[in-house]
C-alpha cells in the first residue's frame, strides 16, 4: 500500500527573500553597524555577523537559556526577540562581562566552583545569574535554583550553578 | 615540599576562563571567511521513496548557491566498508542524499546552500519535494515475538555469556521468587550544543572540518573513505565539544553535508543541525526487559534470569551489552541471560552514556529490590549476602573491587538505619517519604594511544594527543598527568588535543580516556624525561653520573636522585646548556594484557535517594541523593565529583522525565524539542552528595584509574525508582515515572 504526497507549485515562482539593511548595534559599549536581513535573529546577529560566538544557540525556540543575553541589564533569549529591534538598547553578552584574563566575580565563581563541564550552556547560565542579580530577587537558594531554571544543563552542573551563584549572591 | 604532585589533587579547570568568558570555540563557531550556509531538510515521511525534488525554483532564489539531493550528488563511494566509522555496527551503514528510499522519518534528504543561515533556511522551508509514502512499523509492541541475537555486532559489544548451572529448576525451587517485566522508552543525549560543522576550504581540494566529535580520526577516516579524500586533503579538529554523552562517537549526517557542500562549490560552508534534528541521529533504544529471580533460605540468589529485548533500524544491528552485567554484579549460580533485537524503521540507536548497562540496571536493580521485598530482606542487607567476590561471567576474580566500601560508606552518610522497610510507613512535610538503593558496575577499559611531549629551552612543556573534551576535565587531568611526571607547575604545561595533526587516540567514549590518552601522556612525558636525564649526565662533574631513569624524579622544577635529594640539576639549566631549542618524545600505550589476562576489570558504584510523594497529586521530589562510586584512583577530585553530580542528574532524569514519544501513526518522535523532551532543571535537583571509595590497581593500568564518565549513572535510577515504591507502595515498572503512573 503506498500513498503518493504532492505539493502544489507556487504559483509565479518562489517569493525573493527580503534585502538585507544596515542595523545599529551596541554591544557591550561598542556601537557598530551591521548588514543584516530583517528576520535575523539577535542571537544569529551576534554569533554569525557580529563574531561574538561566546553567546551559544542551543534550541533557537526560547527552551534551553543558552542563548541569554542581557538587554538594558534583563536577561532575555536572544533567539527569541530580532536584531532590527534592539538599535536602541544597550546589549551586553558573556565576552562583556570579563576575559579569560580578567574574569567578573560570577565567572570566576562558576570556574572555582566547578558550575560547568563542557561548558556550552555556561555563557547563558553566567548573563542569566547576571540579570538574577541585577534583579536583585533571589536570596534564598530554593530562590536561586527557581531563577535559574530557565537554563538548561545537560551536563547537569547544577549543584555547582548553585553555589556558585549563591556564592555572589551572599557576597552582594 | 612538593609543589609539582598535581594528581588527586582538586585543580581547577585550566580549560576554564575560556569556557566561562564565551572564548572557548565549538564547531559551529569558526568564522571563515567567505563562508555559505547549509540548512537541512528532513524527511515528512518515514517509510517510501522521493518521487521528485524541485530544486531548480528553489536554486533560481538570489543567493542560494545549490541544492544538494540524492538528484545530484556526484559519484561517492559505492562499497559499505567506506562507510563503516569505527564503531559502525553491523549492517549497512545510512548513506545521506544515497537514493531516494527513506527509511526512517526525519531523514534528511536535501541539503539547501546559501550565502548566509537566512537564506538557506529560508530556502529550504520552500523546497518542495514529492514522495510516496509506504507502509511504516515503528512500535517495538509488535515485534516481541520477532526478535532475534545478533551476530558480531559493533566494536565492544559481548553476546551474553552462556547459562551456566540449572536456572530454570533452581527458579522453580527457589524459596521465593519475582518475575517482572521492565520498559523504558527511547532517550535522546540532546547535549546543549547542536550538531554543526565548519569546513574550511583551503584549495586545491584540501579542507579542514571543525566538527562536532568524540573522535577526529574516526571522522577523517570516515571522509577520506566516503569522498575518496587523501590523509593530507582532510584535517578535522574539535578542541571543545558542547556535550557528547555519545552522540558523536560516529560520524554524524552534519560532517557529510558540509564537506559534501564545500567539495562541490570550492567555498568554506557550515551546517547546523536544529533542535529538532538532533533527535534524528541516535538514541538510547526503546528497550523491554524480563526479569526473573528466585532465593534459597538464607536470602542467597538461587536463579536469576534477564532477558532484554530493543530495536535497531531496518539497516544496522545496533548492538549494546544489556544483561551482561546481571552475570557479574551479584554471586549466584544459576544464571541465564538473553538479548535480542528487533528491526523497526527508525534510525539506528547509538550509545547514549552507560549504553545498555543504564538500560539492563534499572531492570535488575529494581528487581533486586522487588526481590529483597519478597525475602522479606533489607534492600541493602539482601545485596550484601549476594555480594560477588569474583566476575562469574568470565570466572575471573576482579582486579580490585570495593563496593562493599561504598555501600557502607554511603549508608552511614544517606543515614540508610533510619529507613523503615513497609512502604508507606515514612513521612515528613505532609508527603509521603521514600528511601531506595541500587548500584551498578562498569568496564575499566584502555584502548591504544599515542601523544607527543615537546619542552622548550624556557621550560614549559606542551603535550599533544588527538583525543576530545566534550566536559570530561581532558585538558585538565591531562595537564595535571604531564606536570607531574616532568616536576612542573601546571601553568608551564599547555595540553592540546582534538586534532588530526597531532597523534591518534582513540574515540571519547567508554569512560576509557582517562586510563588510555592519560597513559599514553604519561609515557610521552617519561620518554622526554629520559632524554633530559641524558642531557644532565653530559657534563662530567653531572650529580646525576650513572643514574639510570627508575633513580631519578623530576619534582618542583628540578632533576633529582630519589635517594638523595641533594643529588639534584635544575630542568631548566639543563634545557638551557643543551643549546637545544625544543626536545620532543613520542609515546603510545596499550593495555598490558599479560598482566591483565587473569582479572576481571571494572568500576563499581552505588546510589542511594530519598524521594518526597505527594499523594493527592502523584508529583515526585526527589530530596536527597548519595553516590559512592568506586573507580580506582581520582585524577581530579574537582572535575571527577562534577562527572559524578552530572551522572546523578542523568539518573534522575531517565527515572522521572526523560522519554521520547512516537507516535506510531506517523512514526516520527512528537516531542522533539526541549520544551517537551524534558531534562532535570534547577530546582529539579537535590542535594547530592559524592563520595569517592580509593582504590589501589596497577592491573588496570600504570595510572590506576578506571574510569568515570559512566559509572556514576548507574544505580541512580533504579534508587529513585525504588524511593517510589517505598513511599507509596506502587511500583512503576516502565520508565520514566511520572505522576499519572502514579495517581
Amino acid at each position: 500500500m503506498s500513498q503518493p504526497i504532492t505539493s502544489a507549485p507556487a504559483s509565479g515562482g518562489l517569493p525573493t527573500p527580503v534585502p538585507t539593511g544596515p542595523v545599529r548595534l551596541t554591544i557591550n559599549g561598542e556601537t557598530r553597524t551591521l548588514q543584516l536581513a530583517p528576520w535575523t535573529s539577535l542571537l544569529d546577529a551576534l554569533r554569525e555577523y557580529a563574531g561574538l560566538t561566546g553567546t551559544k544557540k542551543g534550541c533557537d525556540h526560547g527552551q534551553c537559556g543558552a542563548c541569554t543575553v542581557l538587554v538594558n541589564g534583563r536577561r532575555i533569549n536572544s533567539c527569541l526577540t530580532l536584531a532590527v529591534m534592539h538599535e536602541d538598547d544597550d546589549i551586553t553578552t558573556i565576552e562583556g562581562l570579563g576575559t579569560p584574563e580578567n574574569l567578573s566575580l560570577l565567572q570566576q565563581a562558576f570556574v572555582d566552583h566547578d558550575a560547568f563541564q563542557c561548558g556550552y550552556c555556561t555563557p547563558g547560565q553566567i548573563c542569566s545569574a547576571q540579570g538574577l542579580l541585577n534583579e536583585g530577587r533571589a536570596h534564598s537558594e530554593a530562590e536561586i535554583k527557581e531563577l535559574m531554571s530557565g537554563n538548561l544543563c545537560r551536563c547537569g552542573a547544577y549543584v555547582g550553578i548553585l553555589d556558585a551563584v549563591k556564592e555572589v549572591v551572599d557576597k552582594q | 615540599m612538593t609543589q609539582t604532585n598535581h594528581i588527586g589533587k582538586a585543580p581547577n579547570r585550566v580549560d576554564g576562563p575560556l569556557k566561562v568568558a564565551g572564548a572557548a570555540h565549538y564547531s559551529g563557531e569558526f568564522n571563515v571567511p567567505n563562508l555559505a550556509y547549509g540548512y537541512v531538510v528532513s524527511s515528512p515521511i518515514t517509510k517510501g521513496k522521493i518521487l521528485k525534488v524541485y530544486a531548480d525554483e528553489v536554486r533560481a532564489l538570489p543567493g542560494v548557491l545549490e541544492v544538494f539531493s540524492h538528484e545530484n550528488v556526484p559519484y561517492l563511494a559505492w562499497f559499505d566498508k567506506s562507510y563503516k566509522d569505527q564503531i559502525a555496527p553491523g549492517g549497512s551503514p545510512f548513506r545521506p542524499l544515497h537514493a531516494p528510499d527513506i527509511t526512517f522519518n526525519q531523514q534528511p534528504v536535501a541539503l539547501v546552500v546559501a550565502d548566509t543561515f537566512e537564506l538557506a533556511r529560508y530556502a529550504a522551508a520552500l523546497l518542495r519535494i514529492d514522495y510516496e509514502q509506504q507502509a511504516h512499523e515503528t512500535n517495538l509492541e509488535t515485534k516481541r515475538t520477532e526478535g532475534y541475537a545478533p551476530g558480531k555486532g559493533k566494536t565492544g559489544f559481548q553476546p551474553p555469556p552462556p547459562p551456566r548451572g540449572k536456572p530454570d529448576k533452581a527458579l522453580e525451587n527457589a524459596t521465593h521468587s519475582i518475575e517482572a517485566e521492565y520498559a523504558h522508552g527511547a532517550q535522546h543525549h540532546n547535549p546543549m550544543e547542536l550538531f554543526a560543522t565548519t569546513v574550511e576550504w583551503r584549495g586545491n581540494g584540501q579542507i579542514t572540518a571543525y566538527d562536532k566529535t568524540q573522535g577526529v580520526y574516526n571522522v577523517q577516516n570516515y571522509l577520506m573513505g566516503v569522498f575518496g579524500l587523501g590523509k593530507n586533503d582532510v584535517r578535522v579538529v574539535n578542541q571543545f565539544m558542547g556535550g557528547g554523552f555519545g552522540s558523536g562517537l560516529r560520524p554524524q549526517y552534519s560532517v557529510f553535508m558540509a564537506v559534501l557542500a564545500a567539495l562541490e562549490l570550492k567555498r568554506s560552508v557550515r551546517v547546523t543541525l536544529t533542535r529538532q534534528q538532533m533527535f534524528s541521529i541516535g538514541h538510547r533504544p526503546n528497550t523491554l526487559q524480563l526479569l526473573k529471580m528466585g532465593t534459597n533460605p538464607d536470602g542467597t540468589l538461587a536463579a536469576l534470569q534477564h532477558h532484554a529485548l530493543h530495536e535497531t533500524s531496518q539497516f544496522e544491528d545496533y548492538t549494546e551489552n544489556v544483561v551482561n552485567w546481571s552475570g557479574m554484579l551479584y554471586k549466584c549460580e544459576n544464571v541465564k541471560l538473553g538479548y535480542e533485537l528487533a528491526k523497526l524503521d527508525i534510525y539506528s540507536p547509538q550509545d547514549m552514556r552507560a549504553p545498555g548497562a543504564a538500560s539492563g540496571n534499572v531492570g535488575l536493580e529494581v528487581a533486586m529490590d522487588e526481590m529483597a521485598y519478597a525475602a522479606g530482606l533489607d534492600p541493602l542487607e539482601f545485596r550484601l549476602r549476594n555480594y560477588a567476590e569474583r566476575d562469574q561471567n568470565v570466572d575471573k576474580p576482579f582486579s580490585s573491587k570495593k563496593l562493599r566500601e561504598c555501600y557502607r560508606q554511603a549508608a552511614a552518610k544517606f543515614g540508610w538505619e533510619n529507613r523503615t522497610q513497609a512502604p508507606r510507613s515514612m513521612r515528613a512535610n505532609g508527603k509521603l517519604v521514600g528511601m531506595g538503593m541500587g548500584g551498578g558496575v562498569w568496564d575499566a577499559s584502555q584502548q591504544k594511544s599515542a601523544a607527543k611531549a615537546l619542552i622548550s629551552a624556557d621550560g614549559k612543556l606542551t603535550v599533544r594527543s588527538a583525543t576530545g573534551e566534550n566536559g570530561t576535565g581532558t585538558y585538565t587531568i591531562m595537564t595535571q598527568i604531564a606536570a607531574e611526571t616532568l616536576g612542573l607547575p601546571l601553568k608551564a604545561v599547555t595540553f592540546e588535543l582534538g586534532d588530526t595533526d597531532q597523534p591518534e587516540a582513540p574515540i571519547q567514549g567508554g569512560s576509557w580516556t582517562a586510563a588510555s590518552v592519560g597513559t599514553a601522556v604519561k609515557n610521552a612525558c617519561d620518554a622526554l624525561g629520559e632524554k633530559i636525564l641524558k642531557l644532565a649526565q653530559k657534563p662530567a662533574d653531572s650529580p646525576l653520573m650513572g643514574a639510570k631513569y627508575e633513580e631519578v624524579e623530576f619534582v618542583n622544577g628540578q632533576l633529582r636522585l630519589r635517594l638523595d635529594h641533594a643529588q639534584a640539576v635544575v630542568l631548566r639549566d639543563v634545557l638551557q646548556a643543551s643549546g637545544k631549542s625544543q626536545l620532543e618524545a613520542d609515546s603510545s600505550a596499550m593495555p598490558n594484557m599479560v598482566k591483565q589476562n587473569g582479572y576481571s576489570l571494572h568500576s563499581h558504584n552505588v546510589a542511594f535517594a530519598e524521594v518526597e510523594v505527594d499523594e493527592d497529586l502523584g508529583t515526585i521530589k526527589v530530596t536527597r541523593v548519595v553516590s559512592a562510586v568506586a573507580a580506582g584512583r581520582i585524577l581530579n577530585q574537582k572535575t571527577a565529583r562534577s562527572q559524578v553530580l552530572g551522572s546523578v542528574v542523568w539518573g534522575l532524569g531517565m527515572a522521572l522525565m526523560e522519554e521520547t514519544v512516537m507516535d506510531h501513526k506517523f512514526g516520527r518522535y512528537m516531542n522533539h524539542n526541549f520544551a517537551e523532551y524534558h531534562i532535570p532543571v534547577n530546582a529539579d535537583i537535590p542535594h547530592i552528595d559524592v563520595i569517592f571509595v580509593h582504590e589501589d590497581d596497577d592491573i588496570v593500568n600504570p595510572l590506576g584509574v578506571k574510569g568515570i564518565g559512566e559509572v556514576g549513572m548507574l544505580g541512580v535510577t533504579a534508587a529513585i525508582a525504588n524511593a517510589v515504591f517505598h513511599a507509596t507502595g506502587k511500583r512503576v515498572r516502565d520508565l520514566p515515572i511520572m505522576l499519572d503512573k502514579l495517581l
